[in-house]
């Protein structure tokens, strides 16, 4: 029953990042591919998770935690620097 | 056998709702509401898929894993301020003083605030001798 249901959320986070993916392409604005890039990261996350359940070792959430990390500063300074120019003034 | 449905509901729920986030980043209408689903859904997603490792790593492993628990709590933290600097960024590119609900004081949004001299609170304690009212 585990099988299926990692089966199932592995679609489902794979659909999302295609998503984000063609949205990242085809946006309308700036800031639309910034929100997309970070909702890509929050799924990127949320895969690297659910690989580690499905392998069944802890050694993945070290770099999920580098990327929650990582993907956050990085959505921080583009929206920084569409504000204001720049980044660290 | 009650934590393999557990596991597998949250599994199956935390797809449904990161599923439902990425797709409302296309549906939505316009960037201030394609905001909530990515912040929301997508975020409740992820929560589902640690508690769901966590889980799992108690049950299989027979081991209490700490590591989902930090980065839900990073996850859960950050995506608000991600949020509001992507709300700002929209509001500094398309929106104008006009288009905004007003503040309720005499100074404009932060974000569209062009006057140079910075916000002066009232410091004035009550009582101290030698200022003037």
């Amino acid at each position: 029953m585990i099988a299926a249901a990692l089966t199932f959320a592995f679609a489902c986070y794979g659909i999302g990042v295609l998503i984000c993916l063609w949205r990242v392409i085809f946006a309308p604005s700036i800031p639309d591919r910034v929100l997309a890039l970070d909702t890509m990261v929050v799924n990127m996350i949320a895969l690297i998770v659910i690989y580690g359940i499905a392998i069944g070792t802890g050694t993945y959430f070290e770099a999920a935690m580098l990327f929650a990390m990582t993907g956050f500063v990085s959505s921080v300074a583009y929206a920084k620097f569409i504000l204001r120019g720049d980044i660290i003034e | 056998m009650f934590a393999e449905i557990l596991v597998a509901a949250l599994l199956v729920i935390s797809g449904v709702f990161a599923l439902v986030g990425s797709y409302g980043l296309i549906k939505l209408p316009d960037l201030m509401t394609r905001l909530h689903a990515p912040t929301k859904a997508s975020t409740l997603g992820v929560g589902g898929a640690l508690i769901a490792s966590m889980l799992h790593a108690i049950v299989w492993r027979n081991e209490v894993s700490w590591h989902e628990l930090l980065i839900t709590l990073f996850l859960f933290l950050t995506a608000p301020i991600t949020a509001n600097f992507i709300a700002k960024a929209h509001m500094a590119e398309k929106l104008k003083s006009g288009d905004l609900p007003p503040t309720g004081t005499d100074r404009d949004w932060a974000t569209l605030d062009m006057s140079e001299e910075p916000v002066q609170p009232e410091m004035t304690p009550p009582g101290q001798p030698g200022r003037p009212s």
